[in-house]
């Protein structure tokens, strides 16, 4: 199953590759991992998407807070949580597709944030799911370019993880 | 008061007690290495190669309990050094490992000498740091000792780039640290020790099986105390020998791959399981699945989380020190008004006492012609009194050392259980010698695996160790030829070792005592000989059954009950 861990670690050099060699060793999947600083300066926040039986995820839990630099492990399964991913994406617009792509944006709240003659970059937030159905909803030969920044979760209302 | 980089890291050393620092010079280094000869509280120890420094320091760990403390230089000096921390990893050996680097502007340029140390070693460490500012050096070094030797212990690595051991700063030590990233747990949870108490009371048919979690926590009395008054069988891992007296009634002797048949039967068959400092590795319960095929309930007691529930599911985990646990489990235990079944448990130690009637064991004593191996180890067990410190390195003799050895305390076992490191017997005897330099120290060995460290003679000859060397040469890599016979058709692959050295002759050239022995007669004299020469590194070269196989044994990927006993089991 699916699961979004949450890390509170040190913002130090070698956090990162500590947990992404953690990941490698010990054969573990990843689908996505963000990670940036938090309010706090010496703490950052990390999300790993990750998949695996509920046996792996608890031993992924537990190497997790095993690691020296890892403040705090949440699993956000445990509870109810907003995911959320952005995405930008390059897309051939020409001639007739040009309306046609600005309103297939509009209907998934995406924003045109660049635009030329020939091309619309959209900005676009949403689950993994709703950026998965947009592209399908796009003719894949019009796609030029797409970045995604995997997944970033929260706890839902007084859920909070912090120190 | 402002001291350079390498004053601050030989004072910090000072600080925390090292008595030994086992090492080998080099540029990245250059700095602290002429602390080290402006000091005289921390004794160097010159290795020859930095895989025995490692090994050195482990050994002295083992057998102490102290933390090991090593330093290399940058390069080839953390390379070599890779295989003793991995040992220790593997092993949960706490150590200390100081290396150089290349200067700070240096690191990323393909320095001469660079290499990515803190890359390298991350995945066998416990934690690494590297220092880039002198001001951090000496609460680094604090913490590294903190992280080392509190939880589950383990090798933390310091790497100190040339200029930061030059630069200045100034220095204090810190007291104490905190991390707020790092609580290990201490205390078990008192219910989850209460459910687990009822539950051992309750065994029909209980086992104790204990790890080498239990040498490391200090708690041998604890476990012996347990087991005793509770009457249950017990069993030690490879690792674990010498935490429950080997030769006392209770004792099943060890279990897994190369464990008793009683031991394992014991396992298989038992309805409670309370496993205490193990953590059930594939050559102990063999194929998980045919564990599971007898249901039993499981008790396991860890200070590491992650050690719980990842081979096998368990019904009570207890994370906590093993000290703590144990000793809250003692005063339950004296709390309850339930007491052991004592019928059902008459029945179960008669079971027990059928199974060791097998006397799996066994081997032919009464060859007059060839030395069998297994006689060398029981001998070397009588000469000493079962009161040596013995080091072992990694094969067939590793396996006779365990089955015929008779620990009766702990850390007198010394063996690279984890890794399964060739090469650490030698030099981790050393250790043990330097930690208690008026004990017997035996290192029970093989052809082959002595001579991955061999180069270590010139250092016990330098600083007069008066180790005793038992070499089990069977001219072959016996583990492998074994190994070859039962599931590779005999096709002895490149396990044939020729071309060996005269051993002897190799032991005279260093400066110390070789003995060669051929006849089976000749075994317990050799042995009372080199234990006379109590101020000389003796190596005896017993020259030993070709043929002779481990048994009994549990083949790779089989259940504890698909024990092979014997060569006629074939």
């Amino acid at each position: 199953m699916r699961h979004i861990l949450s890390l509170l670690l040190e913002n130090e050099a070698g956090a990162l590759s500590r947990v992404a060699g953690l990941f490698s060793a010990r054969a573990y999947n990843i689908e996505s991992l963000t990670v940036a600083p938090t309010e706090d300066p010496t703490l950052s926040r990390m999300t790993i998407v990750t998949s695996g039986s509920d046996d792996v995820i608890e031993q992924i839990t537990k190497q997790l807070n095993k690691l020296i630099e890892v403040v705090k492990v949440f699993d956000l399964n445990e509870g109810r949580h907003i995911e959320r991913e952005l995405m930008l994406v390059k897309i051939r617009s020409e001639g007739k597709d040009r309306e046609e792509i600005k309103r297939t944006a509009d209907i998934f709240r995406g924003r045109v944030i660049d635009v030329t003659d020939r091309i619309y970059t959209i900005e676009l937030t949403g689950t993994r799911d709703k950026l998965d159905a947009f592209l399908e909803a796009i003719d894949s030969a019009q796609i030029l370019e797409t970045v995604r920044t995997g997944a970033s979760g929260i706890g839902r209302g007084e859920w909070i993880l912090r120190v | 008061m402002q001291l350079s980089g390498a004053e601050i890291t030989l004072r910090c050393l000072a600080e925390e007690g090292v008595e030994y620092l086992f090492g080998y010079p080099g540029g990245a280094v250059l700095y602290i290495y002429d602390e080290i000869f402006k000091q005289d509280k921390v004794k160097h120890i010159l290795v020859r190669h930095e895989q025995a420094a490692i090994h050195a320091a482990d050994g002295y760990a083992r057998s102490c309990g102290r933390p090991g403390v090593a330093i290399v230089t940058s390069g080839p000096g953390v390379t070599n050094a890779v295989t003793g921390i991995a040992t220790a990893y593997l092993d949960s050996i706490p150590m200390v490992i100081i290396s150089g680097q290349v200067p700070t502007r240096a690191i990323g340029l393909d320095a001469f000498q660079e290499v990515d140390t803190v890359g390298i070693t991350r995945p066998c460490v416990k934690h690494n740091f590297l220092v880039k500012d002198v001001n951090e050096l000496a609460t680094t070094i604090k913490k590294a000792f903190y992280v080392a030797t509190s939880g589950r212990p383990g090798p933390v690595l310091v790497d100190i780039p040339k200029d930061v051991s030059q630069h200045l700063a100034e220095y204090s030590y810190p007291s104490s640290v905190t991390m707020r990233s790092y609580n290990p747990v201490i205390k078990g949870h008192a219910g989850q020790i209460k459910k687990a108490v009822q539950m051992l009371l309750e065994a029909k048919r209980p086992m104790i099986y204990a790890g080498g979690g239990v040498i490391l926590g200090d708690s041998s009395h604890l476990l012996t105390q347990i087991v005793r008054e509770l009457g249950y069988p017990c069993t030690n891992t490879l690792m674990g020998l010498g935490a429950y007296p080997a030769t006392d009634k209770l004792f099943v002797g060890m279990l897994g791959m190369h464990g008793t048949y009683e031991a394992n039967l014991a396992m298989q068959n038992c309805d409670v399981l309370l496993a205490i400092g193990a953590r059930f590795d594939d050559r102990v319960i063999g194929n998980p699945e045919h564990f599971f095929q007898s249901g039993r309930r499981i008790i396991h007691v860890d200070i590491d989380p992650s050690s719980i529930s990842k081979r096998v599911k368990v019904d009570v985990p207890i994370v906590g020190n093993i000290a703590d646990v144990a000793e809250e489990m003692l005063k339950q235990l004296h709390a309850s008004d339930a007491k052991p079944d004592a019928q059902a448990l008459a029945a179960w130690w008669k079971q027990i006492e059928e199974w060791r009637s097998r006397d799996c064991l066994r081997f032919d004593r009464s060859n007059t012609e060839i030395i069998k191996p297994q006689a060398v180890v029981e001998k070397l067990y009588e000469v000493t009194n079962g009161d040596a410190y013995i080091t072992s390195d990694v094969g067939q003799h590793q396996m006779w050392a365990a089955q015929y050895y008779k620990f009766d305390k702990p850390r007198r076992w010394i063996n690279s259980g984890g890794l399964g490191t060739m090469g650490f017997g030698l030099p981790s005897a050393m250790g043990v010698q330097f930690a208690f330099p008026n004990d017997m120290v035996a290192c029970v060995t093989g052809e082959a695996s002595i001579q991955m460290c061999i180069q270590e003679l010139s250092t016990c000859k330098q600083y007069h160790l008066p180790i005793k060397i038992v070499n089990l040469n069977n001219r072959y890599l016996g583990m492998v030829r074994q190994w070859q016979e039962l599931q590779h058709g005999n096709r002895y692959s490149e396990s044939y070792m020729e071309a060996l050295p005269d051993f002897v002759k190799l032991a005279e050239s260093y400066g110390h005592v070789g003995m060669k022995i051929e006849k089976p007669s000749d075994v317990e004299g050799a042995l009372r000989e080199a234990f006379a020469l109590k101020d000389r590194t003796v190596f005896l070269d017993f020259q030993t059954d070709q043929t002779e196989n481990v048994f009994p044994m549990v083949p790779g990927g089989k259940g504890l009950s698909e024990m092979i006993l014997g060569s006629e089991d074939l």
